[in-house]
């Protein structure tokens, strides 16, 4: 099914917003694709990382509802290749604090079984916490 | 007559370490030192290799009082200041330090952990850059004395560098010759580039290490590919699959063992290979130790500063294989 | 004094920010000015007729226009007044375009009071205005061209069938530059060497040029009409009019190096010649590889024991080859992006990842019959290497890239079909005529584009295939596939023989690096210096049509200066205040070009000497030294103008903009609508050198606020000793300043090239907000400095930069 995009006032301000939070020139992103193939985790995402930059810049805000975000790992594989200079995971991070924002948490440290939880390091669970839970 | 374009050439792996005589070498450096939380836990291992090879190398890292969690990441967004707290209260232990300790130590904070470095080099870098933030910072931390911005972090491979490998080599006992050993950096040693310790596409600076004790380098592009970091938490098979391309791609440039200088880059590599070899079943393991434990192997250290009983898979035999290390 | 003041909307360009209206209202009340009006284009015919018409009915002796900056229209404007019959010099610019409604396009009611000031300012200098009159000097018709690449031979040939005197410097041993390695050329497919042969062997053959190959230009003096050229002609080591290039010595020769015109895919001997269309088609030693030169002695020798002819001498010297031309064409082309500095993509690590240029050299290998390497299976080409990516500090397009890789994939493709040919681009740019048609046939003939701007490369390391890591952008799948081969579309830069040569003719360069043209739009072939042209691609990345476009056109601008046979002189030269002058030759020595002499007790100025540069003015302690269209009393009535509309608690920085790096590059601020401090008014001198302690410190007496000068590196200044001159005049206001109890930080100056645009906007900020922190300086400061300008500054000793 083909579907069509809306352009909307609310979707501006959703891409203003997200520009603000995260300080870069999202619409200078001219979708080269460089930071989906340097993406560790681009395999597993729903939408490519260069995807979750043209949902934004066109202000689709379902982009908050996708997977690819929560997958991103701060690796900062795509800040130091973007040719636009563009820092692609402060975007990540910003679209994750928008959802954060709502109080809503994406991960529960306490579901994972404690053997699993007990073989963890810490950095591995507070570096989730942090990005995961508000 | 030059050539007008470029011919190919070959690039040399080695880069310019000469070593820079800013700090005497004569007698023992103190440095003050933060361990983060890791290393007194999973990682414990880390530790204690590097506290002894850096005695060794008349090194002595003293712990700061009082050390608290870093944080583990930076926060990405714009003012967002209070995730500036964690990591700056760690810098003005520092601050103290050198100030009761007067010109004995440097003023330079060691760090070992990369996630660790990285965070807490991000903090000092915004500081130092955005002085209103720091001001208004150094207001709400009112029962902390402000920090004045004179703190640097280093690594300790910066340190190591910084003295040049050849005074690494000296201390070899146990030349680690015939071992084939691959470095993996991962994200947090390299990027971003204002905040990295070597070139974030072609870093070299543990390839010296491991030749300068005796071991041959082997190279591979996906040595600072991520290893999925803190996504081990939610999706470990996702992570096992990175672990997977990075260890496979180093044992068919003909690796034998992995180095690395991060605990969860250590835990991503070395403990999901269980994970690994459930989803590939033809997948033959590899040892992946700290750089500390490797110099400490060459060093010629016994049990307590090599602590490979807290590798998940085991590096004694290969090494024993190897000849390096003593059967028991 | 009867001014006219026009005030130009620029087509809504400056309309649109700026009131126009209130603009001209406030310059009708200033002194001497008799009329002012506003017009929607001042430069368009009407525009100009308007003046023309006012100058007649309502008898105007000064003409002040508001509009863009004197570099755009400046000239059209002052040839309205010689037309008139007025001098060309009692005319003045206000810069409100790039200085007012560009920069502060966000803020009508700045920018018109900034308008309001800078026209208020320009009133104030024209009603100073001398009727000078224009100074000609004689100009022959011989030129220099630089560079022998295909823009260097069309721009020769071009002057030398006009009949006038050419000589080509070329530093390799042929001409040809990069189009002698291509395969084929886009969009028509000819064989590039078959298409430049004949150019090539023409060159020679004319009598109007002189050819001198493997030589480097050592030295440039002088100006247009006299171009003091020396000329370094390296030694081949062998004869040329004996060589008959039998090859023999080649046989004999048992060193091999990599041969720079196959990319080092094949190997040379250390006497060779280039490549088989060489002109000169003679043999040369390469000296830094020879036995006999490296190790001297009696070493080696066999080519000169193979030699028939005994063409061959080891002790032949190089040679300096003076001469004198009247204009330059500078063609020195570029070079390809140093790949290995895209550590991504493995080249120099990675066994099959090449560059075009190699691809371009297999291409003719393997049709010549002697293939350097199979061609076949997956091949990928990789576009935007080295180009549009900040990671590697080049933002710019190569504009040649995109179609080069056209042609080599379909080349590839249509040679054996059974090849898979991939190009993964960013954006694919066929703008040309015939491209978007020659890039269909690239998509008919199978060659697949990807879009998507490859992120890594990973070679395996037993089969050495190369892992593509790419995003197809179009179907947003990942691609992770294996190539046999991949050829990296790297980007064109600026090249090292051009960065001498911009020193030697300290030449301008663009914020990409490459040689800047005088105007975008209407100069493109011009440079900044009067007399030398660009041709091709050292201007910026060209195919060849362009390059031999820009070479023909940079003939013909060369051809119209000659062809006057005369040319007028700038008038910007010192003159003495004899009445003043006491004959103390303090100015003597600081004239660097030693353009100033005493004679009968009164500094002289030597008119042909002098280049203007201002120094000698700060040299002399009564004020006695002066200089044409920038004289002292003007410079100041600048300043007092600076202020006439300032409202209480307002800031005012002045800012002394030299006119061939800072103005411009106020200029190109302005362009890119970057907004500084809108307090500053810039003030335009020929040199930094201009303000001159006195000067800086009566602006700061009259309230100014801060003083800021901006001068160029030395390295692109026209003037020599101008750094050193210009810190003395900085020290000298400082040191006055801190004995006043005023904050020396007041004064600030910093040398720039044209491309530092945040620097620039960053110094001026800086300077505003200290000095709106320090506040205005006291009356009494003020009046104490105002006493000790009376009383004359001091004696600075003599100063002698050499
Ligand atoms: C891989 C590749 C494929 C291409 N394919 C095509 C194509 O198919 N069609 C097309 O139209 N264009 C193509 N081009 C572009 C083409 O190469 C250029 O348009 C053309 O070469 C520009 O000519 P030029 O004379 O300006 O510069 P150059 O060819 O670079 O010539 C400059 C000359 O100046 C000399 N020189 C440099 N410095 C000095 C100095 N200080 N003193 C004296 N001499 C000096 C150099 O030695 C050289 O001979 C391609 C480019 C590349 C890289
Ligand atoms: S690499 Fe940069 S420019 Fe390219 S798609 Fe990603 S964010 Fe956009
Ligand atoms: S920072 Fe996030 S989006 Fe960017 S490459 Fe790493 S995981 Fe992917
Ligand atoms: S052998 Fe002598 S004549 Fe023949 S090519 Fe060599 S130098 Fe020229
Ligand atoms: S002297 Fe020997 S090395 Fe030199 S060019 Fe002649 S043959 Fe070659
Ligand atoms: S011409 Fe094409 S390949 Fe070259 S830089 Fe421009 S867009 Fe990239
Ligand atoms: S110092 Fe400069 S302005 Fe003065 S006479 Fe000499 S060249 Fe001319």
């Amino acid at each position: 099914m083909t579907k069509i995009m809306m352009i909307t006032k609310e979707g501006e301000a959703f891409l203003a917003r997200i520009q603000e939070i995260s300080g870069e020139a999202i619409t200078a992103c001219d979708q080269c694709g460089t930071c989906s193939g340097s993406c560790p985790m681009a395999s597993e995402m729903d939408i490519t990382p260069s995807e979750m930059i043209r949902k934004t810049q066109m202000g689709q805000q379902d982009v908050l509802s996708t997977k690819a975000m929560w997958l991103c790992a701060a690796c900062f594989a795509c800040t130091v290749r973007c040719p636009r200079g563009i820092d692609l995971s402060k975007i990540a991070e910003a679209l994750r604090q928008i959802s954060l924002r709502q109080a809503v948490d994406h991960i529960d440290i306490a579901g994972i079984p404690a053997p699993e939880r007990a073989r963890l390091p810490q950095i591995a669970l507070v570096g989730a916490m942090r990005k995961f839970t508000s | 007559m030059k050539p007008t374009t470029q011919t190919k050439k070959r690039r040399s792996t080695k880069r310019d370490d000469s070593p820079q005589p800013v700090h005497a070498r004569s007698s023992r450096t103190m440095f003050p030192y933060y361990p983060g939380c890791t290393l007194k836990t999973t990682a414990q291992n880390f530790e204690d290799s590097a506290l002894a090879t850096a005695a060794i190398l008349g090194i002595d890292l003293v712990e700061i009082p009082r050390w608290n969690c870093c944080g583990v990441v930076s926060s990405l967004v714009e003012n967002d200041r209070m995730h500036h707290v964690a990591p700056l209260r760690n810098i003005i232990r520092t601050q103290e330090m050198i100030a009761e300790r007067g010109g004995e130590i440097e003023s330079r904070l060691v760090t070992l952990c990369s996630m660790c470095t990285n965070t807490l080099r991000r903090t000092n870098l915004f500081l130092k850059e955005n002085p209103e933030d720091l001001e208004a910072i150094n207001d709400y931390m009112s029962l902390e004395d402000n920090y004045e911005g004179g703190v640097e972090i280093v690594h300790f491979l910066e340190i190591l560098r910084e003295r040049g490998f050849d005074a690494v080599t000296n201390k070899v006992s146990n030349p680690l010759e015939g071992l084939n050993a691959a470095a993996y950096y991962g994200c947090m040693l390299l990027r971003p580039k204002d905040i990295g310790i070597d070139d974030p596409e072609d870093p070299t600076i543990q390839e010296n290490l491991i030749s300068a004790l005796g071991a041959a380098v082997i190279d591979t592009p996906y040595k600072k590919m991520c290893c999925g970091s803190y996504q081990t938490v939610q999706d470990r098979y996702a992570v096992a699959e990175l672990a997977y391309d990075i260890l496979t791609h180093a044992q068919r440039e003909g690796a034998e063992v992995i180095i690395t200088a991060c605990p969860l880059c250590a835990f991503n590599l070395d403990d999901r290979q269980k994970e690994v070899r459930e989803r590939h079943p033809d997948f033959r393991s590899i040892p992946v130790l700290y750089f500390t434990q490797l110099m400490a192997l060459a060093f010629g250290l016994g049990e307590d500063a090599l602590g490979f009983e807290l590798n998940s898979v085991d590096p004694r035999p290969l090494l024993m294989a190897k000849g390096l290390l003593a059967p028991r | 004094m009867r001014i006219g003041v026009y005030v130009c909307h620029c087509g809504g360009n400056i309309s649109e920010t700026v009131d126009v209206k209130a603009v001209a209202a406030a310059a009708e009340q200033r002194p001497g000015v008799v009329l002012a009006r506003d017009y929607s284009h001042m430069c368009s015919d009407l525009g100009q007729k308007l003046i023309l018409e006012d100058i007649k009915e309502h008898n105007l002796d000064r003409v002040v226009v508001a509009a863009c900056s004197p570099h755009f229209q400046g000239a059209t404007f002052m040839n309205v007044l010689e037309t008139g019959s007025l001098s060309p010099y009692v005319f003045e610019m206000a810069n409100i375009r790039e200085q007012c409604a560009w920069p502060h396009f966000g803020e009508p009611e700045t920018a018109t009071l900034k308008s309001i000031e800078l026209t208020n300012m320009a009133i104030a200098k024209a009603g100073l205005d001398e009727s000078l009159n224009k100074k000609t000097m004689p100009i022959g018709k011989r030129v220099l061209v630089i560079g022998g690449g295909i823009a260097g031979i069309q721009a020769s040939l071009d002057l030398a069938d006009s009949g006038f005197e050419v000589h080509l410097v070329e530093k390799d041993p042929s001409i040809g530059g990069k189009m002698a390695q291509l395969s084929r050329t886009f969009p028509t497919e000819d064989c590039s060497a078959c298409i430049l042969s004949p150019k090539m062997a023409d060159v020679p053959a004319n009598p109007n040029i002189e050819l001198l190959t493997y030589s480097e230009i050592e030295s440039v003096e002088g100006y247009l009409g006299n171009f003091e050229v020396t000329v370094v002609r390296r030694s081949t080591y062998v004869d040329p009019d004996l060589c008959t290039a039998c090859g023999l010595c080649e046989d004999a020769c048992p060193v091999k190096v990599p041969s720079e015109f196959e990319v080092g895919l094949r190997d040379r001997k250390a006497i060779y010649v280039p490549f088989d269309f060489a002109v000169p088609y003679k043999y040369l030693i390469d000296e830094s590889v020879c036995l006999r030169l490296t190790k001297g002695g009696e070493v080696c020798g066999l080519c000169q024991k193979a030699c028939p002819k005994d063409a061959i001498d080891f002790s032949r010297k190089s040679e300096k080859i003076r001469f004198t031309v009247d204009t330059i064409v500078v063609a020195t082309g570029y070079d390809i992006f140093d790949a290995t500095e895209k550590k991504v993509y493995g080249y120099g690590e990675y066994k099959n990842v090449i560059t075009a240029l190699e691809m371009e050299r297999m291409i003719v290998n393997g049709a010549a019959g002697t293939p350097i390497r199979p061609i076949k299976g997956r091949i990928g080409f990789i576009q935007c290497v080295g180009s549009r990516d900040e990671q590697v500090g080049n933002e710019y397009c190569s504009r040649v890239c995109c179609m080069y890789a056209t042609k080599l994939s379909q080349l590839l493709k249509r040679s054996d079909p059974t090849r898979e040919v991939y190009v993964f681009y960013t954006d694919l740019r066929a703008f040309g005529k015939g491209f978007e048609e020659y890039y269909k046939r690239a998509q008919t003939d199978g060659v697949k584009f990807v879009r998507g701007r490859v992120a890594e490369l990973l070679e395996d390391p037993v089969t050495k295939s190369v892992t593509v890591k790419v995003e197809d952008t179009l179907s947003r799948q990942m691609i992770e596939a294996e190539f046999d081969l991949v050829i990296l579309s790297v980007g064109l830069k600026p090249n090292a023989g051009t960065e001498r040569i911009a020193e030697i003719l300290k030449l301008t360069k663009s914020p990409d690096g490459f040689l800047q043209e005088a105007h975008p739009k209407f100069r493109p072939v011009d440079t900044l210096k009067e007399g030398i042209f660009l041709a091709g691609a050292v201007q910026g990345p060209k195919d060849i049509p362009d390059a031999v476009a820009s070479a023909s056109a940079a003939a013909a601008r060369a051809v119209r200066l000659m062809n006057q046979g005369e040319f007028s002189l700038d008038p910007v030269l010192a003159y003495v205040h004899e009445d003043i002058c006491d004959g103390c030759s303090l100015c003597v020595d600081s004239c660097l070009p030693g353009a100033i002499s005493i004679s009968s007790n009164v500094a002289q100025i030597n008119e042909t000497l002098c280049t203007g540069c201002g120094i000698c003015i700060a040299a002399c302690p009564l004020d006695a030294m002066d200089l044409h269209c920038y004289a002292n009393d003007q410079l100041l009535a600048e300043v007092e103008a600076a202020i006439s509309e300032r409202r209480d608690g307002e800031t005012r920085i002045i800012v002394f903009a030299d006119d061939t790096t800072t103005y411009r590059l106020a200029d190109n601020v302005g362009t890119g609508k970057l907004s500084y401090a809108p307090e500053t008014r810039i003030i335009r001198v020929p040199s930094g050198t201009r303000a001159t302690p006195a000067l800086m410190l009566k602006a700061l007496a009259l309230g100014i606020d801060g003083v800021f000068v901006g001068e160029s590196e030395s390295k692109s200044s026209p003037y020599a000793g101008i750094g050193p001159a210009l810190s003395r005049n900085i020290e000298q206001t400082r040191s006055i300043l801190r004995e006043h109890g005023i904050e020396p930080e007041r004064v600030r100056a910093k040398e720039f090239v044209t491309i530092m645009l945040g620097g620039f906007v960053a110094q001026l900020n800086e300077l505003t907000a200290f000095a709106e922190n320090a506040g205005p300086v006291s009356e009494k400061k003020k009046k104490a400095l105002k006493e000790t300008l009376a009383n004359g500054l001091p004696r600075a000793e003599a100063q002698v930069a050499q």
